[in-house]
């Protein structure tokens, strides 16, 4: 058994790293929240330019529209935008996305090119081997749409350019505090399912096949909307990942404060021990000086007297 | 009769209600839009929009963006909006002077950062002019012009 010292030194180091884990949890706690803020505030913006792109798409001779709508008869290369963190201590939070990217992507039929954002994911890709074209990461902790646009800008243009046949988005899903879910969505060409919105608006829906007039023309306006909207997509996908992310570290950090707490009991438990046990035979000691001196003392008496 | 009008930015609902009468500073000019408008998708230019409903009247700063236009509603998306009652002077003033001073220090090779810059200045701009004329002001928006 360890000395009471060694012991004292033990219990203390273990209750450091319990406070910083607390107070991590705490920090976690309260981005989470502000994440979850941003993320309510982006979506009326989204739905609303969702409905917007869904009327457009309804309009007659949709192949022909725009590019960026329009699916390729066969698709070559694939270009995937992998969301993760930039730091560590979150759990399982950035291998669990890689680990599913791979199983998605790892034996995909063609080619697969990587966007990576996040230190964390494109270290592993990289690690792994994959070919990472571009890499955003040390995003700033509560990134505006400004500061993420160009990686939405970045997969329209290789789309465009035909070095990417389709563009798929993998981020983490923000359920709620204890379930994030890795999601896989497709981001480009743009799926805009016209059924579903025709169904939802059945009572109005006489206004849809009215052909739309453009000011000014049709090209203009959907090369300013689609783009946009795709950089939209993307930043969804960063707000969601890092509330993900904070929720995913404080849960983490919950449970290695919670078992420095366990530990700390246990270490304090033996520490008494060990403290009760060199009490016990320093009395022990003393009771046995003590006797052999009164023994002594007798002797010595006896033979005096 | 009214139609209904939502105007969205990227991180919030700027205003949703319905209303008499919308005017849109659209890119190839400003346009009113009544009940029963017929379809039109358009792209909105920096400018002013115009709500008016039956008792009250709004206006606000839009720094470009597209605008559909339905016979029941008109959904703008803008890039940025803000109602012009919520402008604060005073920190619209220090940002348009930060902007403008930051556009005279910018190189002229790094493109994209004096468009943002650009912009930021045009933005501020309208936002101020806007304040400044509608701030506290009784009178109509409409009648004036």
């Amino acid at each position: 058994m360890a000395s009471a010292r060694e012991m004292r030194l033990r219990i203390r180091s273990v209750k450091n790293i319990s406070q910083v884990t607390r107070a991590l949890q705490a920090v976690s706690a309260s981005k989470v929240r502000k994440a979850i803020a941003a993320l309510m505030g982006t979506r009326p913006y989204a739905t609303k330019a969702w409905q917007v792109l869904t009327h457009v798409a309804g309009q007659p001779g949709r192949d022909t529209l725009h590019p960026l709508l329009t699916a390729r008869a066969t698709v070559r290369k694939t270009l995937v935008v992998a969301i993760s963190g930039d730091r560590g201590l979150a759990g399982a939070y950035n291998s669990n996305l890689i680990r599913f990217v791979l199983k998605k992507f790892g034996n995909y039929s063609n080619p697969v090119n990587y966007i990576a954002v996040g230190r964390k994911g494109r270290d592993l890709l990289i690690r792994r081997h994959n070919n990472v074209i571009a890499d955003f990461s040390n995003l700033p902790p509560a990134p505006t749409f400004a500061d993420v646009s160009a990686i939405g800008r970045l997969a329209v243009d290789e789309f465009l350019s035909g070095n990417a046949d389709e563009v798929f988005l993998v981020y983490t899903d923000f359920v709620n505090m204890v379930r994030q879910d890795s999601t896989v969505k497709k981001l480009l060409p743009l799926e805009v399912d016209t059924t579903t919105e025709r169904v939802e608006n059945y009572e109005n829906s006489h206004r849809i096949p009215a052909a739309y007039q453009y000011e000014p023309a049709e090209g203009e306006i959907l090369d300013e909307i689609i783009p946009r909207f795709t950089a939209l997509q993307v930043y969804q996908a960063i707000l969601e990942s890092l509330a993900s992310e904070h929720a995913a570290r404080m849960v983490s950090m919950r449970n290695a404060t919670d078992n420095a707490n366990e530990l700390i009991s246990s270490l304090q438990l033996q520490y008494n021990k060990v403290r009760q046990q060199t009490i016990t035979s320093d009395m022990l000691d003393i009771a046995g000086g003590a006797e052999a001196l009164a023994q002594a003392n007798i002797h010595s008496g006896g033979e005096n007297g | 009769m009214s139609i209904r009008c939502e105007i969205v930015s990227q991180d919030r609902m700027v205003y949703e209600g319905d209303v008499d009468i919308v005017v849109l500073p659209g890119s190839d000019g400003e346009m009113g839009i009544l009940p029963h408008h017929s379809p039109v998708l358009t792209t909105l230019k920096f400018g002013l929009i115009k709500i008016r409903t039956n008792n009250e009247e709004h206006v606000f700063t839009v720094a470009g963006g597209v605008a559909e236009i339905q016979p029941t509603i008109v959904t703008v998306l803008a890039d940025a909006a803000e109602n012009v009652k919520e402008i604060d002077v005073a920190r619209a003033e220090t940002a348009r002077q930060r902007a403008a001073e930051a556009l005279t220090q910018v190189k002229t090779e790094d493109l994209d950062a004096y468009l943002a810059l650009e912009a930021a200045l045009r933005r501020s701009n309208l936002r101020l002019e806007a304040a400044k004329r509608y701030h506290d002001v009784k009178r109509s928006v409409f009648k004036e012009e």
